[in-house]
């Protein structure tokens, strides 16, 4: 690194462990050691609070052993104000912060004197950056302190990626050319499946069955981690773990639903070597040194190849040595995943996705940032903006088109030309109209997008809380009922001051806690390995159970076969079930959802909701679908398409991510939600607007993009169409199939808001009649 | 149009999917809360420009509830615009519309918390009306047989596989409350306070929608 710490930028490329992060800082140490430098030095980006304050200690230790006269701070949301203050006028030599709060200190009108001096930027973790608005955000930023300190080096420390060059084209000032750095990446892992003395289940995420043998892992090694996919998993898995830990072996849970405290207790114990394991998800995904872990073991499919070989590096710090990881299916479909995911670590075939250019929702919130710190002019910001890599091919009119959505709104509708957000002088510099909207505007810095969730407590009790469950949940709950949180079956008493009381109740089934952690999807090159392992016939590589499994869906059914489309249709939970097995991945077989209901919709099928998975979406409705052939014509879904923008959830979500990012809905902050929620309206009722009076409007493009980028993936589904070609295979039966059963437990359920809603409603409105005699009573 | 038909204190009363109440007794339409100018308001304060669209869209529920129920009467029960002086910066159009209206009707704005009436449109303007055996006020008192809106109620039903929320209307045996008729307003749940609190043990809400229901307030979540 110090070879090259004149480069203006440089990804460095190595293996979990590699010490990538303190090569990262050498020449920043070199040249502060020399002396004689005043103010901020580097600036050192990371992902995760925890990982600023983690890095902090690990530069303190060589800094004070060498008596370097060289000042370290962090700065992120939990830092006390007073210090915050101290630190924008008198900064440190190197400042650890996250992408949000950098964005922050950008908007400050002192930016340019806090930010004077900056030499270099070290950005963590950030193939995980590169995969998110954060990122986005971030490499804006970078280019605003790249105009204040055109002599900035650029270093970012990176993962194993299948494309390097796109990390480096991601980091580097456009059109700068950008080094790259591969580090040794170190033996094989050493990686296999768990083997068992039972079956996993035809169904289920829990892996219960394999609860024994992860134990006795457990006990063979000096730390383990558990890794699961999502959060509910996490849970469940966790309370199974320590039924069955008779030697009461300590093990820990982390998730990003638990109260921070909590984790941070979980943080604490692992790294003085307390724990033996933790059940976790992927908030133990990034670098952060958790002490001495010896094993990784992966619940559940992993989804992608990529992210399994990160997760894998977690195991053995040490470099040279093999990290160790062990993959537990934990259904019978999940063993043919993860046979394939070994298949594909052994090939080194890392999969990925190319991002597209930086999204214009993070565009207005920037241009609002630049307006904070002072007037600006538009052709500088736009230059500016450009020459951040995600943003490199921003045409003028799309940067136009976001200056006039945060000067005026951009609506069809002239309405706020007097109330202008942002005003141009007479100079024809921008600046804000009010300048009090300035702390608003900070205030709703960020694009992580939190969902609505409500804090657990202990009733009658004070005392931290457990954690958090999304509000849907909340509202599914009747008093009485169970779930799980932080490891522990709870019975929800009620609801007060938006808070879940919650009572002690163990020894009753628990319902299943949605949280919206992240949902990874399964990647193109490992579905297509898994149909091809289908189609082969030769299953040899997989246990005899899942053979067996996949025999008994031939014999019952049939197995997806290539070339055609297998359609289930069967009863089931009191509803009409359809499957389809499009295996066209998680994004694509959702828009198929979306489509087919709305065509069952408009055929008087009364669709009540869909889910889907990487390999097939399941349908569920009133009335049965008795010919699904007519349903695929493609002209038909595709004349769809634009309709059906017209109102479903997935939409709205995304418009609602997207108006929150740019600007058009504030987030509430602090006490205000518990006081003001209330009085809110909730922002579908401006998706509905905007779709009726301005369908053109600025967010709803935005809304659109970010849609047919992330969650309708159109092409994959005329790909499958193309390729099945009207062979439909509609196999009728009168009960679920194995093949079909996992799906059922699929979180992430859309509803469908159409006839069927009100037929439900009058009915339950009848059964409450009979219930109470409320025919009969007139107030 | 389904609506549902109920007694009030004497009063043969229908709640219209839209939130609107109608008497056929008296032809008299009812809507609370309007919140006209409610985007203009914000971004006067630097706020977030929304879709300036409200206006027009409540306007047009309103033209076809008129029509639909063919109501020679209408009461506005109190904030109709969302700020004292937004009736005055009503863009034209919008006026013209609000006049082509009230043609022909005896037209009420009741004082609401937000505005103390539009007085700049026609129209009577009063801070409660009385009629047959009701009293129409914005802000609901002590008093019995009162109809009035301000809290903007909504219910929230738990349906086989998940649940749905909507604005509603409260009633018991003393008091009707109205929900929010504007397009642009959020709702507070009946379960929590003060609404809990005012309402009788057997109070019903009726759901707006395609077909307004009427639900028990103990059945709802």
């Amino acid at each position: 690194m110090l070879e090259r710490a004149g480069a203006p930028a440089t990804v460095l490329i190595a293996p979990t462990g590699g010490g990538k992060t303190l090569a990262g800082f050498l020449p920043t140490l070199a040249e502060l050691a020399r002396g004689g430098h005043g103010g901020l030095h580097t600036l050192y980006v990371s992902p995760l609070k925890a990982l600023a304050s983690d890095i902090k200690r690990n530069l303190l230790v060589p800094i004070e052993e060498a008596g370097l006269p060289i000042r370290v701070e962090d700065r992120t949301g939990d830092t006390p104000s007073s210090r915050k203050r101290r630190q924008r006028a008198d900064p440190p030599h190197i400042l650890l912060t996250t992408p949000e709060s950098l964005a922050l200190l950008t908007s400050y009108e002192d930016a340019p004197r806090m930010f004077a001096g900056l030499q270099r930027v070290v950005v963590d973790e950030i193939h995980a950056l590169a995969e998110s608005k954060r990122g986005d955000q971030l490499m804006l930023a970078l280019a605003r302190l790249q105009q204040i300190c055109p002599g900035l080096r650029r270093v970012g420390l990176s993962a194993t990626v299948e494309d390097p060059a796109a990390i480096a084209r991601f980091l580097a000032k456009h059109p700068d050319p950008c080094e790259i750095v591969q580090a040794d990446p170190g033996p094989n892992p050493d990686i296999a499946m768990l083997a068992c003395d039972q079956a996993p289940p035809w169904s289920g995420g829990g892996a219960a069955y394999a609860i024994p043998a992860v134990l006795e892992q457990v006990k063979r090694h000096k730390t383990t981690l558990i890794f699961h996919n999502t959060r509910a998993q996490a849970e469940i898995f966790f309370h199974n773990l320590w039924l069955a830990n008779e030697e009461a072996l300590p093990i820990g849970i982390h998730h990003g639903s638990l109260d921070r405290g909590q984790r941070e207790k979980v943080e604490q114990a692992m790294v003085r070597g307390d724990l033996r394991a933790i059940v976790c998800t992927g908030s133990l995904d990034l670098g952060i040194d958790w002490g001495d872990v010896d094993l990784v073991i992966q619940i559940g499919a992993p989804k992608n190849v990529k992210r399994l070989v990160q997760r894998i590096g977690r195991a053995n710090h040490r470099y040279n040595a093999p990290s160790k990881a062990l993959l537990v299916p934990a259904n019978r479909f999940e063993v043919v995943e993860c046979v394939a995911a070994l298949e594909a670590v052994k090939a080194h075939d890392l999969d990925g996705d190319g991002r597209g250019d930086g999204p214009r929702d993070v565009l207005c919130q920037h241009i609002l940032i630049a307006a904070c710190a002072g007037p600006f002019e538009a052709d500088a910001l736009y230059a500016e903006m450009t020459s951040a890599g995600p943003y490199a091919g921003l045409t003028r009119a799309g940067f136009d088109a976001c200056l006039q959505f945060c000067a005026t709104g951009g609506y069809a509708l002239r309405a706020y030309d007097q109330w202008q957000r942002l005003m141009q002088r007479p100079d024809g510099l921008w600046q804000l109209r009010d300048p009090r909207s300035a702390v608003r505007i900070r205030q709703n810095i960020g694009t992580i997008q939190d969902t609505d969730t409500l804090k657990v407590k202990w009733r009658g009790r004070g005392g931290a809380p457990l954690g958090e469950i999304e509000e849907g949940f909340a509202a599914s709950l009747t008093p009485g009922d169970t779930f799980l949180i932080g490891g522990q079956i709870v019975r929800y008493a009620g609801l007060r001051e938006l808070v879940v009381e919650v009572t002690r109740d163990p020894g009753r089934k628990p319902k299943i806690a949605t949280f919206n952690g992240t949902k990874f999807a399964t990647s193109t090159q490992l579905s297509q390995r898994i149909l091809r392992m289908f189609q082969s016939g030769d299953w040899g590589a997989l246990p005899a159970h899942t053979a067996e499994w996949l025999r008994l869906q031939s014999a019952v059914s049939r197995l997806p076969e290539p070339g055609r489309l297998l359609v289930e249709t069967f009863p089931q939970d009191g509803r009409q079930q359809m499957v389809v097995y499009g295996f066209a991945g998680r994004n694509a077989q959702q828009t198929l959802g979306l489509l087919l209901t709305k065509r069952m919709e408009e055929l008087g099928l009364a669709p009540m909701g869909f889910v889907s998975t990487d390999y097939a979406t399941l349908i569920w409705g009133l009335d049965a679908v008795t010919d699904p052939a007519p349903l695929f014509d493609l002209d038909r879904l595709e004349a769809g398409l634009d309709d059906w923008l017209a109102g479903n959830a997935v939409m709205k979500r995304t418009f609602r991510a997207s108006a929150t990012i740019a600007g058009l809905i504030e987030r509430q902050v602090g006490g205000q939600r518990k006081t003001g929620r209330q009085a809110t309206m909730s922002s579908d009722i401006l998706y509905d607007t905007l779709l009726k009076y301005d369908p053109d409007h600025l967010l709803m493009q935005i809304t659109r993009e970010e849609a047919m980028r992330g969650l309708i993936d159109f092409d994959r589904l005329r790909e499958m169409c193309a390729r099945v070609g009207g062979r439909i295979d509609h196999v009728a039966l009168d009960r679920v199939t194995p093949l079909a059963a996992p799906l059922f437990l699929e979180p992430g359920r859309v509803p469908v808001r159409g006839s069927a809603e009100e037929r439900l409603l009058q009915e339950e409105i009848t059964k409450l009649m009979d219930d109470s005699g409320l025919a009969q009573i007139t107030v | 149009m389904k609506t549902h038909g109920f007694d009030f204190c004497g009063a043969r009363l229908s709640a219209l999917p839209s939130g609107g109440l109608f008497w056929p007794d008296q032809g008299l339409l009812v809507v609370s809360d309007l919140h006209f100018g409610k985007s203009a308001r914000l971004s006067a304060v630097g706020g977030a420009q929304l879709p300036p669209y409200e206006t027009r869209e409540t306007l047009l529920r309103l033209e076809a509830d008129i029509e639909a129920t063919g109501a020679g009467r209408v009461i506005c029960l109190g904030d109709s615009f969302d700020a004292v002086g937004l009736d005055a910066a009503l863009p034209e159009d919008d006026r013209l519309w609000i006049t082509r209206l009230q043609a022909g009707r005896d037209w009420t704005w009741i004082e609401g918390n937000h505005d103390p009436g539009p007085v700049s449109l026609g129209g009577t303007h009063l801070a409660e009306v009385r009629l047959g055996p009701l009293v129409f006020r914005h802000i609901a008192s002590d008093a019995a047989a009162e109809v009035s809106g301000h809290y903007h109620p909504k219910a929230r039903l738990a349906l086989r596989g998940g649940a749905l929320s909507r604005p509603c209307f409260l009633v018991d045996a003393r008091r009707l409350i109205l929900p929010a008729y504007g397009a642009y307003t959020g709702g507070l749940s009946c379960k929590r306070a003060p609404l809990c609190d005012m309402m009788g043990p057997d109070a019903l809400a009726i759901l707006t929608g395609p077909q307004p229901v009427p639900v028990p307030v103990a059945r709802l979540t």
